[in-house]
């Protein structure tokens, strides 16, 4: 028997292969089948890009570079490091958005106590608490992925991104 | 189980229901009744027997398949639409209800009206599988496990495995790991096929007067310590947007076709997917996912998982009631996207 370890193979900006579809009957297209890193290689630095719909509620990939705008939402969402170490930071806003879905700018200075930091490295998750204001900041290019509900921000470009 | 709403699965929740026949004094096993089907099993296979025609039908399934495919079904609380255990036999969800059915979605048999179904309260079906999981699963057989994992499903009855088809459910509101809610998994060994995957926590720095507000963990630490194959569990919850990641190896023991689109996002290593068509089980299509991978599996399909390493899935579902309907209606496409 082969004593070799085994090796979990994880994707990144620089290192990434696509998988593929066989179609039998029927169109590629249907599957909406795109790959994370290619999306984020080929995005702007924190550019929303939905790669994943399910009505109304989406999966977005982000090219993490550098700072970003300040990001609200009134309801809870979610960051996932999937490439290198980003800083998130955190301010509970004075006056917290009550109403509406998916992400919101915060404004340049948004009014707020700073509640601290988290750093993330790849896998690490982190929940985006509904009525804070929120902050990526990444010293090398990364790429996280964001689980909340389309908003003025989510970028949506599936033919540039899917398998046809 | 990937829902938000949580089902009683107690062993003694409706055991009053359960029609089960006393051990056959050969095989030790018990034979159990549910409506017209008739379910039993020998050294090797499970029996399903239905009437259709006029006539007895039956169709067998290798112990270890048919028990692996009922553990998730039990598991899942019957999941969102169909689980087909193989190309004949299966149970669709009706949330309150579930059909039992032998070859009604598979096109040559009910072509030949050789078909069967039957629907059951849910409480009545969840009690008989259960009560199957526990007579029919041995000593030192884990069916939640992969097959490099665990001994034998096969051979007269020998013991059982009570612990392994208990385990506690994993039922997040939230996010794991926060206040009241689902814990991490760091008193759960890694497994042996993710000993290489880094073992730290963010690090988290609260302001004064924020402690505890701030909140992140280490996702694929608590997937790497995951003690079960094939079980999407809720890790994030956005109103009804659920992210139920999941380990993965060996094949996903049913044919899940959905009421609803789901999507899948490959976080390591590699899976195949065999795709066909919800309704006869007709090829489709055969996809192969990498890390980093992102892909809809639409509403008129039904799909098979091959893993050869353990490996890292995100399944995403939408949980909102009302979608089987407006699926089935026609109001919505069976296709997420439109390019």
């Amino acid at each position: 028997m082969s004593t070799a370890a085994f090796r979990t193979v994880f994707g990144s900006l620089d290192d990434h292969r696509m998988g593929s579809i066989e179609i039998i009957q029927g169109e590629a297209r249907h599957y909406a089948f795109s790959n994370i890193f290619d999306v984020a290689s080929r995005s702007a630095p924190y550019e929303k890009v939905v790669v994943g719909l399910n009505l109304g509620y989406v999966i977005e990939t982000l090219r993490a570079e550098g700072v970003s705008p300040w990001y609200t939402a009134a309801h809870d969402e979610f960051a996932i490091s999937v490439d290198s170490e980003v800083r998130v930071d955190f301010l509970k806003l004075d006056e917290p958005l009550a109403d509406g879905e998916g992400t919101r700018l915060a404004g340049e200075q948004p009014k707020g106590r700073p509640m601290g930091y988290v750093l993330l490295k790849r896998g690490h998750q982190a929940l985006l608490p509904a009525g804070c204001a929120y902050r990526f900041e990444s010293a090398r290019p990364g790429v996280l992925l964001l689980q909340t509900i389309k908003g003025p921000l989510s970028v949506e470009k599936w033919a540039d991104i899917c398998l046809k | 189980m990937a829902m938000l709403e949580s089902l009683d699965t107690s062993a003694s929740f409706a055991a009053d229901e359960v029609e089960a026949s006393l051990p056959d004094a050969v095989t030790g096993y018990r034979a159990f009744k549910l409506g017209a089907f008739t379910l039993s099993r020998d050294e090797y296979f499970v029996r399903i027997q239905w009437p259709a025609k006029g006539q007895e039908r039956s169709h067998l399934i290798p112990a270890d398949a048919f028990l692996r495919a009922t553990m998730r079904d039990v598991a899942w609380g019957f999941f969102y639409g169909w689980v087909n255990f193989d190309e004949v036999i299966g149970t669709r969800n009706h949330y309150g209800k579930v059909d039992l059915y032998a070859g009604t979605f598979n096109g040559v048999l009910r072509e030949a009206g050789v078909d069967y179904t039957e629907q059951f309260e849910t409480p009545k079906i969840m009690a008989t599988f259960k009560a199957i999981l526990r007579d029919w699963t041995n000593a030192g057989f884990d069916p939640f496990a992969a097959p490099e994992e665990t001994g034998s499903a096969f051979g007269r009855k020998n013991g059982d495995n009570i612990e392994a088809i208990e385990r506690f459910r994993v039922a997040t509101r939230r996010m794991p790991g926060l206040p009241d809610d689902s814990p991490l998994r760091n008193d759960l060994p890694v497994n042996r096929q993710f000993v290489d995957v880094p073992q730290d926590e963010p690090e988290i720095h609260a302001a004064e007067g924020f402690e505890g507000e701030l909140h992140a963990f280490n996702l694929y630490k608590y997937l790497s310590r995951s003690d079960v194959t094939w079980n999407p569990s809720v890790s994030s919850v956005c109103k009804a947007s659920l992210f139920c990641p999941t380990t993965e190896e060996f094949i996903l023991p049913v044919f899940h076709g959905n009421d609803r689109v789901e999507w899948f996002l490959q976080l390591s290593d590699e899976i195949i997917w065999d795709v066909a068509d919800k309704d006869d089980g007709a090829p489709r299509a055969r996809i192969t996912m990498r890390p980093g991978d992102i892909c809809a599996m639409p509403a008129d399909i039904r799909h098979q998982g091959y893993s050869t390493k353990r490996s890292m899935l995100l399944v995403w579902e939408n949980a909102t009631p009302n979608l089987p309907q407006r699926y089935e209606s026609g109001e919505l496409p069976p296709y997420p996207v439109e390019f």
